[in-house]
């Protein structure tokens, strides 16, 4: 049973999760980050004219919605070394999360700014504005609205899919409860810590997503 | 070079079927009772009980938000502190059914809420029983809501499944792991592996949006 729950050990342990809590933090802010790039980067390509652009979005996006992060981390840890490419764990684990959010970025970018009616784009062609001018000025603060709330449920996502990268072993939450495990052979302790942890960073996420949805709403009226 | 390790690949094929067919019965077992559970505790939660509704919404957000890496961990080595010793394919399939119960509840409460309450009321004055308005009301006219992002979720959750190769079930990730350590061609392995998921998960996500196409079709021409 657990009756041997050994807080004392936490304690022991508080450092390690402190500074591990931090590296989870970095690591999916700098996934969010590079996601969101890649995402409008993605969005545009797939809405562009040209064909050949479409289709390589399309074809990138589709591929990374079909297939689980860990084998696309899997793919970039072992696979790029093969092709002379060495990176840190820490730029492979990045990388993974970047290429793996930004096909989901995407698609939410693109259901915000389809879901922008036909008539405002019209209008703003007839006002002659240009098409950087249209996706800045008439767009893209109509398709905020539509496109906060998925994406903050996107950052959800990416915080807990950092996990994975414990399994490459990159020093974060879920790997600070992998050392617990290790070195006292306690998991309960190591990984009940680690899921309050991710329970923090979920619960502000989640208070984020409330209160920026009442805020646009006091916004649109 | 390519071609030796192209050749050597060709032939452990029969272990990455095994594989495909250990991550099939994992996520499609989980999957079944995991919707069936998800169902259970989306009627509830879409009912008015209070308490039940907290306890569901409790569970629901801490399970949404943990890694599944974490949960299946903990599973995996807290189970034995209660005397319950897991093998890890039965540790896989609790964590894996307990994590599609609660998006399933998520999807079909949301589901139930969308159907007019109005509905509800010409139901019980034409005198249906609890079970009746349920089977013959609200959950036909929920499906129109709930089935898209069902089938949605069912992807996300035979990806999921992939984390199970790290407590060691022998899953189609599992395999290509085991595989790059004799063959140096991460690129190929699981370039290979990729294939395998992308032929079922492929699919499945076109099937989503052709749902989620016929399924609204009626109502956005209603309101245009």
């Amino acid at each position: 049973m657990l009756e041997t729950f050994n807080f004392r050990v936490i304690l022991e342990y508080m450092p390690l999760f402190l500074s591990c809590f931090l590296a989870t933090l970095w690591l999916s802010a700098a996934g969010l980050l590079g996601s969101l790039g890649v995402g409008i980067l993605a969005c545009g390509m797939r809405i562009s004219r040209s064909k050949l652009l479409s289709r390589t979005a399309y074809v990138y996006i589709e591929s990374i919605r079909s297939t689980p992060l860990l084998v696309q981390l899997f793919f970039f840890y072992f696979g790029l070394p093969s092709l002379g490419l060495r990176m840190s764990e820490a730029t492979t684990g990045i990388l993974a999360l970047t290429l793996n959010s930004g096909a989901y970025m995407a698609e939410i970018i693109r259901a915000g700014v389809q879901s922008i009616s036909h008539g405002q784009v019209e209008a703003a062609v007839s006002s002659g504005l240009n098409y950087f001018q249209r996706m800045r000025y008439v767009i893209l603060p109509q398709a905020i609205g539509v496109t906060l709330p998925p994406m903050l449920g996107q950052a959800i996502v990416l915080v807990k899919d950092s996990a994975l990268l414990s399994l490459i072993s990159l020093p974060e939450l879920t790997r600070a409860g992998q050392i617990m495990t290790s070195e006292r052979f306690m998991p309960a302790e190591g990984f009940l810590t680690s899921a309050v942890f991710y329970l923090l960073i979920y619960y502000f996420l989640k208070w984020v997503t409330t209160w920026s949805q009442r805020r646009l709403i006091y916004l649109q009226t | 070079m390519w071609g030796i390790y192209l050749e050597q690949l060709v032939h452990s094929l029969p272990f990455f079927l095994k594989g495909l067919w250990m991550t099939i019965a994992v996520s499609g077992l989980s999957l079944i009772m995991g919707t069936v559970i998800g169902f259970i505790w989306g009627i509830i939660r879409g009912s008015r009980s209070r308490i039940a509704k907290a306890v569901i919404g409790a569970w629901v957000d801490i399970i949404r938000g943990t890694p599944f890496l974490v949960q299946i961990f903990i599973i995996f080595f807290i189970m034995p502190e209660f005397g319950i010793q897991l093998e890890a394919f039965p540790a896989a399939v609790i964590a894996l059914t307990n994590l599609a119960s609660c998006f399933i509840c998520e999807i079909v409460s949301a589901g139930i809420q969308a159907v007019p309450w109005g509905q509800k009321e010409a139901a019980t004055s034409t005198g249906l029983n609890w079970f009746q308005q349920l089977r013959y009301v609200i959950m036909p006219q929920s499906m129109r809501v709930v089935l898209p992002p069902l089938v949605g979720q069912y992807v996300l959750l035979i990806k999921d499944s992939s984390v199970v190769s790290a407590i060691g079930v022998s899953d189609v990730t599992r395999v290509g792991w085991l595989t790059v350590q004799r063959i140096p061609q991460g690129l190929l392995v699981f370039g290979l592996v990729a294939l395998l998921y992308f032929v079922i998960c492929y699919p499945l996500i076109q099937l989503s949006s052709i749902l989620e196409k016929r399924m609204s079709a009626g109502y956005t021409r209603g309101k245009e």
